[in-house]
């Protein structure tokens, strides 16, 4: 470990949270310009905790961004990959947004709040970028809002997340009615909120954004009630194997400026019916000329762990392919991946190897998700 | 806090060793494990009878979001490798001052250069 004196100095932001973490332990690190928490108890205790109860998540540093006004809907809807308007009021989708060589600048959650207002939430790494884009584009067409600074949000993950929400009060009984990717607003432990059933876990749960001022109210009070279900405060580490687990993409590790999502395994959400959106003509001529490469899903056989950026070579050594991300998974036991493969290689049950760090290890193409829950939890 | 136990020496990048003679046990710390969190995998590269200069890596060590390359703090001859480390890493959460040691090494020369307990406790505070 090098002390890096002469790394430039950007000072980190702190979200609301920042004083509970440092009271609960949590271990800061810099991400995406902000101190969060990477670690609070251990990684797999609260990858577990939301696997069989409820975890709670910081995640204040995302970015929010509101469009509003008669023509709010067609400017959303030409920005991104999947179709918006089907949306009813309260009901949220994921999606990309592309650039015009159909290229992924960011993926989202859209969420309709009425026939003219849309909430937009993108990743804090991309945050400057996909404001640019959706200012610009909604200029002179309707108004645009960046409310990143004035919201927090908080993710309440698990089986027992509803359990939870029913003890809070106020709407919370009710929340149990709300479908998968529908939100509605309500009042939690006395705070104002608009609560989605979403998530980033492969997990049951519900995603909730509130006020700066309420958020370290509502943060404590959950981890309270929760506490008899198993809850744990939650950090970016589990975040990450629980994601990879339930084979959500992260940005900057399976797609970025470089790969379509169509490769990606995105597919469902590029929606070639649409009259027209950003990216539409790039990605119906890939997607017309055929795909190159996939990404796959992968288990390592051999004795090692896969990690982003090792290459994968085919059975004859040569390097054929990249890791994106890889991890060991702790519910499954295994050390699993994600990464691209040729279409040639990417079918399931394709051996290859991956080079970790110079010793070529054993592995072979899945079928992913590589976790899914059972119904009812 | 991690324990730093006072019969031990140490190195900064925070592997201890038993010294008895030239006969030298080595390990990693309780604070790098506390800093690794939960180990996954141990990798000793290093066979027995092998030559290592202070400073080259022997193996590595990873947990579930990192890898950490593990140093030889001193030069010499491998006569130890611990193989119960391949299928229970877990070992080194448990017990990473006994049943996690990693090799034993036959020193080249006489120990110097490694920090005392008190000396490596003075660099953690500084961590």
């Amino acid at each position: 470990m090098s002390d890096e004196s002469n790394a430039p100095q950007t000072p980190l932001q702190q979200t609301v949270l920042h004083a509970e973490h440092k009271a609960l332990g949590g271990r800061l690190v810099p991400f995406a310009g902000y101190e969060m928490p990477v670690q609070y108890a251990g990684v797999v205790k609260e990858h577990q905790a939301v696997r069989t109860a409820a975890g709670l998540f910081d995640v204040c540093h995302m970015g929010e961004l509101v469009l509003s006004g008669e023509y709010a809907a067609q400017v959303v809807d030409y920005l991104v990959t999947n179709d918006c308007s089907r949306l009813q009021d309260g009901q949220a989708l994921y999606t990309c947004c592309c650039n015009e060589d159909g290229k992924v600048l960011d993926d989202l959650i859209v969420y309709k709040a009425a026939r003219d207002r849309f909430l937009i939430v993108c990743n804090a790494s991309n945050r400057a970028k996909i404001v640019g884009v959706f200012k610009k584009a909604a200029e002179n067409h309707c108004d645009f809002e960046d409310v990143s600074d004035k919201t927090a949000l908080l993710a309440l993950q698990g089986p027992k997340a509803f359990e939870i929400l029913a003890r809070c009060g106020g709407d919370g009984p009710g929340l149990s009615q709300l479908r998968p990717f529908s939100f509605t607003d309500g009042v939690l432990c006395n705070v104002r909120a608009t609560v989605a059933r979403t998530g980033y876990t492969g997990e049951d749960g519900v995603e909730i954004f509130c006020d700066l001022a309420d958020a370290p109210s509502l943060w404590r009070q959950l981890l309270e009630i929760g506490r008899e279900f198993g809850i744990e405060p939650c950090g970016l580490a589990c975040r990450d194997t629980l994601r990879l687990e339930a084979r959500l993409s992260l940005y900057g590790n399976e797609i970025d400026e470089t790969t379509n999502p169509l490769e990606a395994g995105l597919g469902w959400v590029v929606k070639f019916e649409k009259e027209m959106f950003v990216g539409k003509e790039a990605l119906k001529a890939a997607k017309e000329a055929g795909l190159p490469r996939k990404l796959v899903g992968f288990e390592v056989t051999g004795k090692g762990i896969a990690r982003h950026g090792y290459p994968l070579q085919d059975k004859d050594g040569n390097v054929v392919g990249i890791c994106t991300s890889g991890s060991p998974a702790p519910t499954l036991n295994k050390n699993i991946g994600l990464g691209y493969l040729p279409a040639a290689l990417a079918e399931v049950g394709t051996e290859f190897f991956v080079d970790c760090r110079g010793k070529a290890i054993a592995a072979i193409v899945v079928k992913t998700p590589f976790y899914k829950r059972s119904k009812g939890n | 806090m991690s324990t730093v136990p006072a019969d031990l020496q140490y190195t900064k990048d925070h592997e201890w060793a038993r010294v008895e003679g030239r006969k030298v046990t080595v390990g990693v710390t309780a604070f790098a494990v506390e800093q690794l969190g939960d180990i996954t995998l141990v990798s000793l590269d290093a066979k027995v009878g092998q030559k290592i200069e202070a400073g080259k890596a022997f193996g590595t060590i990873e947990s579930v979001k990192t890898l950490s390359d593990l140093y030889a703090p001193l030069s010499g001859t491998i006569v130890e490798v611990n193989g119960a480390l391949d299928s229970a890493p877990e070992l080194v959460n448990d017990d990473c001052y006994g049943k996690a040691w990693m090799i034993v090494l036959e020193a080249d020369a006489d120990v110097t250069g490694l920090l005392n307990a008190a000396d490596y406790e003075a660099h953690l505070a500084k961590q």
